[in-house]
């Protein structure tokens, strides 16, 4: 078939399937029926914050999850209650759950002190936040990460381990590609030679980490779908263990150059330089955990919004409008799920690539005069 | 009374926090824009060194964008905390 007549049945059918939903809307305007309003904020910050169970689907309105355990320790009494969140989750309005004594429920996502978060109701009815260190979604999902990682690496190690000059494997040329990479390309160029073998697990680790943990969040189904690098305590932890390895390990002509460095003498002796660069140390790791957060969350939004468009359009003006939008949406929600994948790549390179050049800069030795 | 009239009127914070959204997108756009322009150029003057010069590029863009995050997240505070 000539290539023309391909392109023109391909826009006709195209165009016909994108109109059908016209159809639908003719027919929608007679019944009106009486649907609750669907709500964009919660969707968003159910599919973007961390939960206790993970939520799979509806089945005829009964709820598929996976009910992860929760374990918490109540203020002020000191008992520790462990139970699965299956008991909180499927509450209805206004009910507690009772486990030894202390009633427990989750605020909606949409509550003002404590959205999404389980609280305990005390006997006078005030509420508390006991200490909360459940297994909830977001360390399902760092956990996921952690033994795909160890799955994934640990065998070439062995393998490299039991015989060093055998001819490599495919799979160890894919792990020994993917390392030297990093290696080469990250580490070297910044690190002085010696101090390599001192750093390079950390930089490894950290990159693969956020590359995975950025990645498993993309995949939308069971057990990858936990939004793990766009949330600001896991950034953080990752910023305080790059400030962790720039200071701790730094060098004592590093000190110097930030305590007393080689200015003139009336910018060190009112404290100004030695001021300011205490607080660019702290300053750069918390635009390392900023950047991260706020990159990987922003595309994880708009994703959900793009999708969200087609209930809120068929919200407002019928279902017909809403399959119209429908096809628009996909297209667009594809094309950002590509952007998400290189965002993916590149957040995790800039971040180990900057750690490098912070923890490069702490061990310079001071040129000879 | 006039402070009370201005204090009414000033309740479209919402509204203002998107204009501030905008502004700093549009220093995102030409901060990154201009990276990108030296590095078209350095790359057409000598295409030996375009991957270090794509290297360099990665990271001025990302940490530009860091900067527009830093903003944005100031945005997003005004309007939900």
């Amino acid at each position: 078939m000539s290539h023309v007549l391909k392109y023109i049945i391909f826009s006709l059918v195209f165009a016909c399937m994108a109109l059908l939903p016209f159809q639908g809307m003719a027919q929608d305007t007679v019944q009106e029926p009486q649907k609750e309003k669907f709500d964009a904020k919660s969707f968003i910050f159910s599919h973007t914050g961390d939960a206790y169970c993970y939520h799979i689907t509806e089945i005829k309105g009964r709820p598929i999850c996976v009910w992860l355990p929760v374990m918490v320790k109540c203020k002020d009494g000191g008992s520790w209650h462990c139970f699965s969140s299956k008991h909180v989750c499927e509450l209805k309005e206004g009910e507690t759950f009772e486990h030894n004594g202390a009633h427990f429920y989750v605020e909606p996502i949409s509550a003002d002190k404590y959205p999404g978060k389980l609280v305990e109701v005390k006997a006078d009815g005030s509420l508390s936040r006991p200490f909360d260190i459940s297994f909830t979604r977001n360390a399902f999902g760092i956990f996921l990460v952690c033994i795909f990682l160890l799955a994934f690496f640990l065998p070439a190690a062995r393998m490299y381990k039991k015989d060093t000059l055998a001819k490599p494997t495919k799979y160890q040329g894919l792990v020994e590609w993917l390392t030297y990479t990093v290696l080469d390309g990250i580490v070297r160029p910044n690190i002085p030679e010696k101090k390599v073998k001192k750093f390079a697990p950390y930089l490894l680790t950290v990159f693969f980490f956020i590359l995975f943990a950025n990645l498993f969040g993309l995949i939308p189904f069971f057990p990858f779908s936990a939004n793990v690098t766009g949330n600001l305590s896991i950034t953080l932890v990752l910023a305080l263990l790059t400030y962790i390895f720039v200071n701790v390990f730094g060098n004592k002509h590093y000190w110097k150059d930030i305590f007393w460095p080689d200015v003139p003498i009336f910018l060190k002796a009112i404290p100004l330089m030695p001021i300011i660069e205490l607080i660019s140390t702290i300053i750069k790791p918390f635009a390392l955990m900023v950047r991260l957060f706020a990159n990987i969350l922003a595309g994880h939004i708009v994703i959900l919004v793009l999708m969200g468009l087609i209930f809120i359009i068929g919200g407002m003006y019928g279902t017909g409008m809403g399959g119209v939008t429908s096809v628009i949406s996909i297209f667009m929600t594809v094309f950002m799920f590509a952007m998400e994948l290189l965002v993916a790549y590149i957040q995790a390179y800039v971040f180990t690539i900057l750690s490098a050049v912070f923890i490069g800069l702490a061990q310079q030795e001071p040129e000879h005069e | 009374m006039l402070l009370s009239t201005i204090l009414e009127a000033v309740s479209f914070v919402p509204g203002l926090v998107s204009i501030g959204a905008a502004i700093a997108i549009i220093g995102a756009g030409l901060g990154i824009g201009k990276i990108g322009q030296s590095a078209m150029e350095a790359m057409a003057r000598q295409p030996e060194a375009a991957g270090k010069i794509q290297t360099g590029m990665i990271i001025a863009a990302a940490l530009v964008e860091g900067a527009t995050f830093f903003a944005l997240a100031v945005c997003l505070l005004a309007v939900l905390g």
